[in-house]
């Protein structure tokens, strides 16, 4: 599997995503840098966390114009396969790939610890490898992560199994105290209506090395694989 | 034809604005308590140029549509001048 990474000026968990990719996965991973256009061929794209253009005007929303955007819409909208992580999903919500957006936390405060997560939808790409309602310890660190989306689409994405994970407790119970930042029904990731375009805020590759005592992050990128864990 | 855009983009009304909220807090700690409901936008200043004002507004919309403003989270309103 071929992997490419976005770089945007100001993207700073690119290197991390890569490691991961390459020394943990032991997979061809590419840097596809935001002003190119040509996106080599890779089976899967990553937008990784990270402040791109200094959040500017709002997160994510001058990346989402970036040159190398207009390719992975078009690759996205043919059904290729697409992650957002971080201030990536900002740039999902941003591009209209995926329903909604990311707010200002409710505390006013920038959140950056391990947070647990619920697998709410466990027949996509990349949470075929958990157990349904799969509790996860992922971290998180954000400003800027309340995820919102109107009513009417909030139903519509329920109907079509489109949320994918959701803040809990360490024993699963969802709950506002076990929410970091207030987002609609404690939302933490999303997928499109088609399932071919994820978003998440907390960092799964930041969890995917024994070296940091947690490897969580492993169930996520296992099933993007196609790997049968143990 | 040069015109100027004075663009106000707000959170939506329905939406928490916890910057709001923290600067309505701290106007208690200058004594102005009676001040209440504060929201936080933007302020947008451009120039255009443009054959007459109607294109020019259109412009102007298009870019608050398109790039200025997300409107699941935000409203705009914009003036337009003649330079």
């Amino acid at each position: 599997m071929k992997f490419g990474v976005v770089v945007f000026p100001g993207s700073n968990c690119d290197a991390d995503m890569i490691y991961v990719i390459e020394s943990i996965l032991k997979q061809q991973v590419v840097r596809l840098w935001h002003k190119d256009t040509d996106l080599q061929g890779c089976d899967f794209i990553i937008l990784p966390g990270g402040f791109s253009y200094g959040d500017y005007l709002r997160s994510g929303a001058i990346a989402r114009f970036s040159p190398i955007m207009e390719n992975v819409i078009t690759y996205a909208e043919k059904g290729g396969f697409l992650l957002g992580i971080c201030n990536g999903f900002q740039i999902l919500c941003e591009a209209g790939l995926v329903p909604g957006v990311l707010l200002h936390n409710d505390n006013q405060k920038f959140n950056c610890k391990n947070v647990y997560i619920s697998t709410e939808n466990k027949n996509t790409l990349i949470t075929q490898n958990c157990l349904p309602k799969q509790v996860l310890k992922i971290p998180i660190a954000h400003g800027e992560g309340r995820y919102y989306v109107d009513d009417n689409t909030l139903k519509q994405m329920k109907q079509n199994d489109q949320i994918l994970f959701r803040y809990c407790s360490e024993a699963g119970q969802l709950s506002h105290l076990a929410n970091p930042n207030g987002s609609v029904e404690h939302i933490a990731g999303v997928c499109n209506a088609s399932k071919n375009i994820f978003g998440m805020m907390p960092h799964p590759e930041r969890a995917a090395d024994t070296n940091l005592g947690n490897t969580d992050g492993l169930y996520i990128f296992k099933s993007i694989l196609g790997l049968v864990t143990a | 034809m040069k015109f100027r855009a004075e663009i106000d983009i707000m959170p939506l009304k329905a939406l928490l604005d916890p910057q709001g909220k923290a600067v309505t807090q701290s106007m208690k700690n200058i004594h102005l308590s009676e001040i209440t409901n504060v929201r936080v936008g933007k302020h947008i200043s451009l120039e255009i140029e443009a054959p007459d004002k109607k294109t020019a507004e259109s412009k102007v919309d298009e870019a608050c549509k398109k790039l200025l403003a997300n409107q699941i989270m935000e409203s705009y309103v914009f003036e337009l001048s003649e330079l």
